[in-house]
């Protein structure tokens, strides 16, 4: 299979534009006989279901959340990137570009990188008319601050709850269209399967999550935007509903995946206390603005923090990277706080975890300007902790956060699947290896509102598609499968909770798949998820019926898809035999234990395609990359 | 730490439920309330017993989703927290725990701890928004807006629209949630076009949900997990005497600025 990525052709600042000119365009009063289902109501689903029913397509948006605003992006706390240059400190469209590509470790498409930096702009001058009430300066004009792997000042943000203001923004824009009957909102059915037709995706297997029954849609397009799968590790930063489960499903349909292992650990998050936790939270990353993140300089040091003296603490993002300090990306910052705990510098009782400390930014600016940009994550802290950290360092440690891959997408977001959009972080993206701060709610809204909102009607006009009804076959094969699984779910009645196996799944990836991964580590894991997985379906128990709002059998259903895709992200990690970004090989290091990448050998994407039978057996697909705009460089940010 | 909960069971909508005792044992003083009943449904699970069915998703206290009634009180005791960020700290060891769902008309239960919150986001499809095409906005720094107006606007646009509000008042009145709404665009510039139009459909919208007119009890406020304030509530009762007076199809008003 030759992957196409369809980038236009011409000078990487024209591409876009060029590109839209040259697209064919539907006519509207043609709009409204298209039919497109969109799954997933966060910022990519939210904003793209708005701005194409507002072009006056027929959009029917799916979500198993009870409402469209609390899909997890509701949780973004920091900010969302864009060009402004407001604070006239020299950042431009080739400077997001830039640091993007430099961030994700040169493991992105320089074309699609391009065009997000374009777009970023035109997000926040939509949001701000939308109502979203970004931080201002008392000139009233739009506040910024600075977050990691960039050197300037480029992020907009709304307190410590971003994510929550930019989702509240598309939904109520999706809302609008809603109550203008431009759109039908379907929630808590969830995307069980996806029905193709001639290899064509024309349509979604759901189950209403209250009354059990399978609902059947067709349409002539179908978008995903499920999200990402950082929840295979089952401790994370995600919520705990997130899955990969609309995306596994699309991928056992045809869809590539591409760089399952491309997972992002987040450094500043508060530490793991014990067995019982469901997840972890994570401490925004505009925290280490003012946060300067330390350790004893002794091993075995228990004095409290406020008595060890500055001489004997180890600064040690400030000495080892100079010019970005405590703001070095997200994989440099969080190999190196794990570097220390291995050293046995790590403080609290289980050794686990970095000091995050105000002291200072309180002096320099008071507790009341450190209380009006953190508060709700300082309250936070406190709750999870019992300690006030506007007395005490924090304590933070890295956790799962974000996943880099996802299915695998062209220029237009169009998966191997003909038909079949993936938006957001569900799709493998802009982001290469390593995701810069921020930069997740740009992509997500660039994809939603400005992106698909052209690239679908290219699609529609380009290809005669057949009228279909859910009576077609297809449909009733695909809901067959669906039964069959569900019956087999209902009918294990092992005895062992659903988390149980999730617990294991996670532990297995986070010690030979997170921070560090190494031949034999990753060998270890393909040997154990199947087991996990062959246990699971013998162990689990799902308790109460199909025919009512059964949580065990979702989380189930969920769990079980995990366990499949754990096992392709091993693989992906062991294939991958350099490190790059957030995928740090053991084996593959420089000497001051930086990423090495091997760009002779890994200069691609890997697209894993399903072959029916065992993950084992994937068949892996490359993409190369080619970098003309871009100087192919190792990564520094000393 | 030890427990006897107290759980509401309840088949469906239209099922009579009741109390279900159980023991909770070996509790963490570091688990969260949710925590804690993952835990007690884990057991169901071994046991083959039907797991109870309560609600969450970010377990971060932002989505809104968790909407228990614990011994009486929305999201618990601890005031401005949701259920999803209680510490088993917070209770005394050996305590009974009563945990109940969301009670209002409006809120229909679906089983045991889980209810049907889909009525706020029919109130939000009538006017709460603001009315931009995506690709006509100007300029971000075109319009600029006073900082006191931005934060005031963003303290209720805080609102996780859990339902806590409702929950907690005894009329079941939305006016908490439809008043952060409007208040929150009110506050803004860009929201001035469409003021008086909005808050007269959102109030009627939620008139016809079902939910019960406010008697200025201020128990939402004091359930509140984001502690917003009834004064938002005064301030929607202005704008939409404005707007009575005025009728609704004036373009834009400056009353109650
Ligand atoms: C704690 C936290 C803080 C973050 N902070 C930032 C930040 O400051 N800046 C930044 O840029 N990024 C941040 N991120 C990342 C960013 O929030 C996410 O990448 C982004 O919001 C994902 O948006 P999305 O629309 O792709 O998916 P989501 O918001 O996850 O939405 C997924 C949607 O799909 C639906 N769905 C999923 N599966 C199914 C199914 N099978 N059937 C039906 N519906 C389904 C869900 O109901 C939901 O509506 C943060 C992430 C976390 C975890
Ligand atoms: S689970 Fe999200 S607010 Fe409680």
């Amino acid at each position: 299979m030759i992957l196409d990525a369809k980038i236009p052709p011409g000078a990487i600042d024209k591409k876009w534009t060029d590109y839209r000119f040259n697209m064919k365009v539907v006519n509207p009063a043609n709009k409204r006989k298209h039919k497109i289902i969109v799954v997933g109501t966060g910022l990519a689903g939210a904003s793209a279901a708005a701005s194409l029913a507002e072009l006056g397509y027929n959009v029917h948006a799916f979500t198993f959340h009870d409402s469209p605003r609390r899909a997890h992006s509701i949780a973004a706390q920091g900010g969302i990137n864009a060009t402004k240059d407001y604070p006239n400190d020299g950042d431009s469209v080739r400077r997001l570009f830039y640091d993007t590509v430099k961030g994700g470790d040169f493991r992105a498409r320089e074309a699609n990188v391009h065009r997000l930096a374009e777009i970023s702009n035109q997000i926040i001058d939509h949001c701000t008319a939308l109502g979203v009430p970004f931080a201002r300066e008392y000139g009233g004009l739009l506040d910024n601050r600075s977050f990691g792997g960039a050197q300037v000042s480029r992020t907009f943000y709304a307190r410590g709850q971003t994510g929550q203001q930019l989702l509240l923004g598309a939904y109520q824009s999706l809302m609008r269209q809603v109550g203008a009957g431009q759109v039908k909102l379907h929630t808590r059915l969830e995307m069980l399967d996806l029905v193709t037709v001639d290899g064509v995706a024309r349509g979604v297997i759901f189950r209403n999550l209250v009354t059990g029954e399978l609902e059947r849609h067709e349409a002539d397009a179908v978008i995903l935007a499920t999200g990402g799968y950082g929840r295979a590790f089952y401790l994370s930063t995600n919520a705990a509903g997130s899955n990969v489960t609309a995306a596994w499903r699309a991928h056992k349909r045809g869809a590539l995946f591409a760089n399952p292992c491309f997972t992002q650990i987040h450094p500043t998050c508060v530490p793991v206390a014990g067995e019982h936790q469901s997840k972890l939270t994570l401490m925004s990353e505009s925290l280490r603005n003012d946060g300067r993140v330390w350790v004893p300089r002794k091993a075995g040091d228990t004095r409290s923090p406020d008595q060890i003296p500055e001489a004997e603490r180890r600064y040690f993002l400030e000495e080892k990277y100079p010019s970005f300090g405590n703001l070095v990306p997200r994989d440099v910052a969080s190999r190196n706080a794990k570097q220390m705990c291995d050293e046995g510098l790590g403080v609290g009782e289980s050794g686990l975890s970095v000091y995050l400390d105000f002291h200072d930014a309180i002096e320099r600016v008071g507790e009341g300007k450190i209380r009006e940009k953190y508060g709700n994550l300082f309250h936070m802290y406190e709750k999870i902790t019992d300690e006030n950290p506007y007395q005490v360092p924090m304590r933070i440690y890295p956790a799962v956060h974000y996943t880099m891959g996802g299915l695998w997408v062209d220029y237009n977001l169009m998966s191997t699947i003909p038909g079949l959009h993936v938006l957001g972080e569900a799709n493998f993206s802009d982001h290469g290896a390593n995701r810069l701060g921020a930069s997740a709610l740009m992509q997500g809204l660039a994809d939603g509102y400005f992106i698909i909102s052209q690239t679908i009607g290219n699609y529609l006009v380009s290809n005669a598609l057949p009228k279909i009804t859910t009576e077609h076959a297809a449909f009733a094969d695909a809901e067959r499968s669906v039964k069959a699984r569900l019956d087999k779910l209902l009918g294990a009645k092992g005895g062992t909770p659903p988390a149980e196996f999730h617990k294991r799944l996670g532990k297995i990836l986070w010690d030979d798949c997170g921070m560090a991964r190494n031949e034999e580590g990753l060998k270890h894991a393909l040997e154990e998820i199947p087991k996990i997985r062959e246990e699971f379906w013998r162990g689990v128990s799902v308790t109460g019926s199909g025919q009512d709002f059964n949580l065990a059998l979702e989380e189930a259903g969920r769990v079980a898809d995990f366990l499949e895709f754990g096992e392709l992200m091993a693989l992906d990690a062991l294939t991958r035999r350099e490190s790059c970004g957030g995928h740090f090989r053991e084996e593959s290091q420089t000497s001051e234990n930086e990423a090495l990448r091997d760009d002779e050998n890994f200069c691609h994407v890997a697209a894993w395609e399903h072959q029916g039978k065992n993950i084992a057996s994937s068949a892996l697909h490359k993409e190369p990359l080619t970098f003309e705009n871009v100087h192919l460089t190792q990564r520094s940010y000393k | 730490m030890n427990f006897k909960l107290r759980l509401w069971r309840q088949a469906n909508g239209n099922a009579k439920g009741n109390f279900q005792e159980v023991e909770a044992q070996g509790v963490s003083p570091d688990m969260s309330f949710l925590e804690m009943l993952d835990e007690v449904n884990n057991d169901f699970l071994r046991e083959g017993k039907d797991a109870v069915a309560f609600e969450s998703d970010c377990r971060e206290g932002i989505c809104g989703t968790c909407s228990l009634v614990i011994n009486g009180l929305p999201h618990g005791p601890d005031r401005g927290t949701t259920a999803c960020q209680l510490y088993m700290r917070k209770f005394k060891d050996g305590q009974t725990i009563t945990v109940e769902p969301w009670r209002a008309k409006a809120f229909p239960v679906i089983k045991d701890l889980a209810v049907d919150r889909a009525a706020f986001d029919e109130i939000i499809s009538v006017g709460g928004f603001i009315s931009v095409k995506t690709g006509s906005a100007p300029d971000a720094n075109g319009l600029p807006v006073p900082k006191r107006d931005a934060d005031s606007a963003m303290d209720a646009a805080a609102c996780i629209g859990c339902g806590a509000c409702v929950a907690a008042c005894p009329n079941a009145s939305a006016m908490l949630f439809v008043a952060a709404k409007v208040s929150h665009l009110g506050h803004l510039p860009q929201g001035q076009p469409e003021r008086q139009r909005r808050v007269v459909r959102m109030v009627s919208k939620m008139d016809e949900l079902g939910f019960g007119n406010c008697s200025n009890r201020n128990e939402c406020e004091a359930a509140c997990p984001k502690e917003i304030s009834v004064e938002h509530i005064a301030r929607m009762n202005r704008d939409y005497g404005v707007s009575a007076l005025l009728g609704t199809d004036r373009d834009r008003s400056e009353a109650g600025a």
